[in-house]
């Protein structure tokens, strides 16, 4: 029977169903201790003094740790992916509110949170600066030196710079934009923004750690095991073997729990007082550790009479808050795709990560890609309204194909962007005539496309297992965090080995045990693991073989490996271990930020809306959502399509609802209460399309598509708003309170300001 | 805070514990071992912990312990005590029901009280409903199907063993 390409349950589903399946959220070790976090209240500031005695004197409070305290253990307490910026507990200044101060150390968690009511902190206020395009003058720095980690080679340039809150820029220049503007018939130049929001995993952040005498265990819910383990053992100054990272089911993560969170506090913590310590945080606490970017973006196109875009330059600021986090990679990664999925000769992007005194920013379900669509597909709609074009028929006047230059430079191969559009038109009926409501009630539809390039160059390994009995355990360091990739591999490992799917053990993330792999983000891990397994299984298949031989057995026979095994051990004895590493090519951009191989594939992802627009209250209702992605060959559509679902749904939240509210830096909504995220009533029909095609490259040929779902979405719905009552919107969230006040602008008596 | 000795009915067992005021339901389960129910907002919004009193489903982050006194309470990990899932747990199998689970036990236990209530229900039935639980995976179409096909394997299997 085939394995891929089957609609197949998840492994774990029996064990989620009955609540039984293990997250980090449930351990409890003998001798534990709670840690509770006693944070900033100021987005800006000196350290004066940290009152600590009256928490240390409460009954049953076993230690109070501040900063000093871990320097004493650690003297270079700073870890993050990107840059050495963030100390484990603050040290001298703290750079926004809701950052780590102190911890307070109870066997009881409940007396631990009351130790904390009883620390008092002074500080010397210093200026804060919030907005990202603000944060471009220097005169408030969030940093007074950058301090890259060296992980990455092409951030070594910025070592010891100061002066600047620019924790990154990425420059990309492709033909004469100048030149083709100044000869393009229209011009037309749009400022968009977007919020900052928040990923809201269930399973709020958590890790635990246990240090033994000869090593050190951290059990997390995190996305990247593979960098915690070398991060933690950088910090000590150990070799990584003495850090073992396990993690087990993840309670969602969508890019929240990637690189170091809580595993650095709770690893010095335990190290300093010897005992196990768990630190789970609430909900509330979860809007002060990562969040995504907040971003403006200033885009300018010349467009020639007849509709072909000729030039387009790309200015985007990125709100990275206090500290960078993967956000130099957010910026200059997505930079090589903000000029949108078109075929444009002359483009120029200019890209910068910026330091400001908000909670820091990271990855979220796109890595800053939909912050980018909702721009260009804003734009892109625009422009086909200004020179009197069809939406649909100007995209597709001006789509990129493949064998073409992306605007990296790259020739795009494999990127199903004319079939996902087309799958997205003929869905949406686009030619059919369309219910335009009437009275208050104005119905419009709205399109949006999308293309991403996938984080790289990154590595995975993967490790099976043939036991004796011809049973198989595969080994891999990606977390199921909910998106498959346990069943996937399964499936990859039951195609090649012609066992069914579901007898194959998949290992979760346990450094002792499974290898390295860069981690599970930016829909890398279907594409990078799945080549590792399916190698790693080949690899398996021809030491069976060769083993085979070893025992004497003929050629060509079909033994089943138990017997195999006993022929060659004269007993159930022995294994086979196969193994494979995958790295893809790269070229990093040069000095124009043009490469000729930036990506190993490409993603596509593209939505469609139909919605009502109350004119009297600026209620939008979505009467209908198409998603469409370019999957290459699905593993599993079954699970693709709720990943597609999924996505857009979480990305309509973003789109619709979601946004932090800053008061002097200090979140003033961060409870489910008052941040809105979509619940069962808030969903419209919605309408997934899995478009297949062929990615070369990939196992079996597929490519990964968790963030694809999210792309078009809220460029869509602000198109069809546009469509329904000629208002545009240019920020997110879009709010019924946005669309009144545009509408009332419209018509010439604007609401007051708020 | 003094502790106080409670009794209670827990997934059909008669048991006895001590707990202090300021604990709640999610917390006392621990205590059993049941890990099912999961605090996650903490303010009764997401639905994460839900747990039936007396047949009534609360959300056992802001229930406090010591009310379980007397009570009956059944969690997630009674519905498939005689080793078979419940037609709830079935269904959100088959519809791929859930992707990260975390808020799953939830969704199944309101599921079952739903369909108490409602043993045919529609689709805005099933959102009126399940509306005060949440999730961020977002497999809302997929729990919509689920319980609608949970509704008909129930009327199924009630003619069949007639």
């Amino acid at each position: 029977m085939n394995q891929v390409g089957r609609d197949f349950p998840r492994l774990e589903v029996r064990a989620k169903v009955t609540g039984r399946a293990e997250y980090t959220h449930h351990l409890r070790l003998p001798g534990m201790l709670y840690g509770k976090v006693f944070r900033s209240t100021v987005p800006h500031g000196r350290i004066l003094h940290i009152d600590t005695e009256a928490a240390r004197k409460l009954p049953g409070v076993h230690r109070v740790i501040t900063g000093e305290d871990i320097k004493k253990l650690i003297p270079e307490p700073y870890y993050g992916p990107a840059f050495h910026d963030q100390p484990i507990l603050a040290l001298e200044k703290v750079r926004h509110v809701g950052e780590p101060v102190a911890v307070v150390l109870a066997s009881d968690p409940h007396v631990a949170e009351q130790g904390v009511q009883l620390i008092s902190a002074e500080y010397e206020e210093l200026p804060a600066v919030y907005d990202e395009v603000q944060a471009m003058k220097p005169d408030i720095l969030v940093h007074e030196v950058l301090k890259p980690a060296g992980t990455f080679a092409d951030l070594k340039h910025l070592k010891d710079r100061g002066g600047t809150n620019v924790a990154l820029d990425y420059h990309l220049r492709r033909g004469d934009v100048d030149g083709a503007l100044a000869k393009a018939d229209h011009v037309i130049e749009h400022t968009f923004k977007t919020q900052q929001c928040l990923h809201v995993a269930f399973e709020p952040f958590v890790s635990v750690a246990d240090p033994g005498d000869s090593k050190l265990t951290i059990y997390t819910a995190n996305q990247s095991p593979s960098f915690v383990r070398i991060e933690i053992a950088r910090l000590f100054g150990w070799p990584e073997n003495r850090v073992r990272v396990k993690v087990p089911y993840v309670g969602g993560g969508f890019g929240g729990k990637l690189y170091i969170k809580l595993e650095a506090l709770v690893a010095a913590l335990a190290m300093l007082v010897r005992r196990p310590v768990k630190i789970a945080l609430t909900m509330e606490e979860q809007f002060y550790v990562i969040t995504k970017h907040p971003t403006t973006f200033r885009i300018k196109s010349g467009v020639t009479k007849d509709g072909r875009i000729i030039a387009r330059s790309c200015e985007v600021h990125w709100n990275g808050g206090a500290y960078a986090d993967i956000g130099p990679r957010v910026a200059q990664k997505s930079g090589f795709t903000a000029a949108g999925p078109y075929d444009i000769d002359n483009v120029s992007v200019d890209s910068y990560e910026m330091y400001t005194n908000r909670t820091p920013a990271g990855a979220l379900r796109g890595f800053g890609i939909p912050q980018l669509v909702w721009a260009y597909e804003s734009h892109t709609d625009l422009i086909a309204r200004e020179i009197g074009m069809d939406p649909v028929e100007f995209r597709h006047k001006n789509l990129l194909r493949n064998g073409r230059p992306q605007a990296s430079g790259t020739i795009l191969k494999d990127a199903a962007i004319p079939e996902v559009f087309q799958a997205l038109v003929k869905r949406m009926n686009w030619d059919a005539p369309f219910d335009r409501g009437a009275g208050i009630l104005r119905r419009g539809r709205g399109i949006a496309i999308a293309l991403k390039a996938v984080i790289s160059p990154t590595t995975s390994v993967a490790v099976i297992n043939i036991s004796a009995d011809g049973s198989i355990t595969l080994f891999t360091g990606s977390v199921d965090m909910g998106q498959g990739s346990d069943t996937a591999y399964a499936l990859i490992v039951g195609e090649v080995l012609g066992v069914p799917a579901e007898d194959v053990r998949v290992v979760h993330s346990d450094t002792d045990v499974t290898p390295y792999d860069m981690g599970t983000l930016g829909s890398r891990s279907l594409y990078h693991m799945g080549n590792a397994v399916r190698l790693a299984a080949e690899d398996a298949r021809g030491k069976l073989r060769a083993l085979a031989t070893e025992a004497g057995l003929p050629e060509g026979t079909n033994y089943p490996p138990v017997e195999i095994f006993k022929k060659r051990y004269g007993m159930q004895a022995g294994n086979v271990i196969g193994t494979a590493t995958f790295l893809p090519t790269y070229s990093p951009p040069d000095a124009q930020g043009l490469s000729s191989n930036v990506t190993p594939f490409w993603m596509v992802g593209g939505a469609g809306a139909e919605v009502e627009v109350d004119t009297e209250t600026g209620h939008v209702r979505v009467l209908r959502l198409v998603n469409a992605a370019d999957c290459g060959k699905p593993i599993n559509p079954a699970v693709a399509r709720t990943q597609l679902s999924g996505a857009a749904i979480m990305q309509l939240g973003f789109t619709l609802s979601e946004a932090m509210h800053l008061d002097g830096g200090q979140v003033t909504n961060a409870s489910l209460a008052d941040y809105k995220i979509p619940g069962m009533a808030d969903i419209p029909p919605i309408e997934c399309e899995l478009v297949t095609a062929e990615q070369h490259n990939g196992p079996f040929g597929a490519k990964g598509l968790g963030e694809s779902g999210t792309f078009g979405v809220s460029p869509a719905i602000a198109n069809a708003i546009h469509d329904a009552v000629g208002v545009r919107i240019m920020e997110l969230p879009i709010t019924a309170e946005a669309v009144l006040r545009a509408l009332r602008a419209k018509e010439g008596r604007p609401l007051d300001d708020e | 805070m003094s502790a106080r000795t409670i009794t209670f009915t827990l997934n059909g067992e008669p048991v006895s514990t001590t707990t202090e005021p300021h604990r709640n339901l999610v917390e006392l389960l621990q205590q059993f071992g049941l890990f099912g129910a999961r605090e996650s907002c903490g303010q009764g919004l997401c639905g994460c912990c839900t747990v039936l009193v007396d047949d009534v489903a609360v959300s056992g982050c802001l229930y406090f312990a010591v009310w379980a006194d007397g009570k009956t309470i059944s969690t997630v990990e009674h519905l498939d005590a005689d080793g078979a899932l419940s037609k709830v747990q079935q269904a959100f199998i088959d519809c791929g029901a859930f992707q990260c689970g975390f808020c799953t036990p939830g969704f199944v236990l309101m599921a079952q009280q739903l369909l108490k209530a409602h043993p045919d229900p529609s689709d805005d039935d099933i959102r009126h409903y399940l509306s005060g639980n949440l999730c961020r995976c977002a497999a809302y179409p997929e729990i919509i199907e689920a319980v609608k096909r949970a509704a008909k394997a129930a009327y199924v299997s009630e003619k069949i063993n007639r």
